[in-house]
């Protein structure tokens, strides 16, 4: 299953990196190949934003907007205010469908 | 190891935290059989074995706000009889999480690092930062980690990697992180092939079951607005200028109020279940067409749902497949692929129609109540 096409933040920045692998192993959605010794996109669209790769890159190759794609995090974050995260701890309407 | 000796080990390892255990008897865990000694201290030995009572804790996990505060201690644990050269896995505090990795550990000694992730799993703790880098750090410091092992390697979950950055462990703390797999049950066999993962290993899925089982979550905070919306419902049809009658609210509002309950139904269980063979990739506009579907269909079935009246046709039509869009939309929360980017979008282009949609409804309501009256 695939999410919306072409509105991810996901990005290598080719000259930093240095072809460790490290993306293509933490990544849990295959989103990266290797290419000619470097990490290269193989499908965009599979990226979930996480952040693994980016907080893994030890060269700061890969920038990505990290977040939770999940509705009411986002919606509880636009009107309290805040990142949207996940959990329900601390929160007021404790039981909300979240992990 | 005597009772008392072991006791006082849970006192130690609490730490400041959590809603457990001033030390008496029954503040120890059942599921902890004893201590392993090492040169850091005692460390509790816990079984493989899960009980009814954890299997019924679990499933009030997934049905209701049980879940919000089921945690273990954070701390080391010992599976098996682990000794110096044995691996060290790292897990959330989340007793779910926790109860499904020593299940699947049967047989091994290894040691489990449990990090404090305020009872959240490892994923959603690792996507707050909860379970993160620096909470390892602290954690592998606090439980002289060094002195317990020889080697210096950890295996973290993979799903843990968004909040684990490898290289600043090891900057900071020495140990080499290993991402593990994704499942623990797979970890038996990532430890025997001498820590390697195989693709499938390292993929998430996101099945019929996996999506079966968040569905209680998503529909029980529903019902509770569920009920608001009945009484409204019932309320305005029972509306007259001479008063509330019963008859009238029951005859007019029940037909809604079912009809309001498939649209949740379509939103919230119908949807995530059919997902990946609804069209279209966006949450809102599958939700709707499930939705949309849903309400044809069920007045074509059963004709005391059926509208007469056009104005409420127009609301059974406008609002009840918006009601269901919302609560797909809100399922993006328990998928495994949806990133931020793309639900802000969808959030963008559906909440003002989401509102628009329950204005104009309202609007149409009063219109059809004032006609019903003779006042227009």
């Amino acid at each position: 299953m695939k999410y919306l096409s072409n509105v991810v933040s996901l990005k290598i920045i080719p000259e930093l990196c240095v072809g460790c692998g490290t993306c293509l192993e933490v990544c849990p959605h295959k989103v990266f190949e290797m290419r000619d010794g470097k990490a290269a996109i193989l499908d965009r669209d599979r990226c979930m934003e996480c952040g693994a790769c980016a907080g893994n890159c030890a060269f700061g190759a890969i920038e990505v907007d990290k977040g939770v794609g999940c509705a009411s995090a986002i919606i509880h974050s636009l009107i309290y205010g805040g990142e949207p995260v996940c959990g329900c701890e601390g929160d007021s309407s404790g039981n909300k469908g979240c992990c | 190891m005597t009772r008392l000796k072991l006791k006082s080990t849970v006192g130690q390892k609490n730490g400041p935290l959590s809603p457990c255990c001033p030390a008496s008897k029954q503040d120890l865990p059942a599921w902890v059989y004893g201590a392993v000694t090492t040169p850091a201290g005692p460390v509790l030995k816990v079984s493989t074995g899960l009980t009814g009572k954890d299997y019924w804790e679990h499933f009030k996990c997934r049905t209701t706000s049980f879940r919000n505060n089921y945690t273990v201690n954070p701390g080391l644990y010992a599976v098996g009889d682990p000794d110096k050269n044995s691996d060290v896995l790292v897990s959330s505090n989340y007793k779910y999480s926790f109860d499904i990795l020593r299940r699947e550990l049967n047989g091994l000694n290894v040691w489990v690092l449990v990090l404090d992730t305020k009872g959240i799993n490892v994923w959603c703790a690792a996507g707050k930062g909860t379970f993160g880098t620096n909470e390892l750090i602290g954690r592998i410091a606090r439980v002289r980690l060094k002195e317990i092992v020889d080697h210096r390697r950890l295996i973290v979950p993979q799903l843990g990697a968004p909040g684990v950055s490898a290289y600043k462990v090891k900057q900071a703390a020495g140990f080499h992180v290993l991402f593990g797999p994704v499942l623990a049950k797979d970890l038996p066999a990532y430890i025997a092939a001498g820590h390697k993962a195989t693709e499938s290993m390292r993929k998430i899925g996101f099945s019929i079951l996996d999506r079966l089982v968040l569905t209680p979550l998503e529909l029980s905070p529903v019902m509770k607005k569920f009920i608001l919306f009945t009484i409204f419902v019932f309320a305005v049809f029972g509306l007259t200028p001479s008063g509330i009658i019963f008859r009238d609210a029951i005859s007019g509002g029940l037909p809604f109020v079912l009809l309001g309950f498939v649209s949740v139904i379509a939103g919230a269980l119908l949807t995530p279940l059919l997902l990946p063979v609804i069209p279209f990739r966006s949450f809102a506009i599958k939700g709707w067409l499930v939705g949309l579907l849903s309400v044809y269909v069920s007045m074509k079935l059963f004709p005391m749902l059926d509208q007469q009246n056009i104005l409420l046709i127009i609301i059974v039509y406008l609002f009840f497949p918006l009601v269901s869009s919302y609560l797909a939309l809100l399922f993006t929360g328990s998928t495994t692929f949806t990133g931020m980017t793309g639900v802000k979008k969808e959030l963008g282009i559906s909440v003002p129609l989401y509102l628009g949609g329950t204005a104009i409804s309202l609007i149409i309501l009063v219109i059809y109540k004032l006609g019903e009256w003779r006042i227009i």
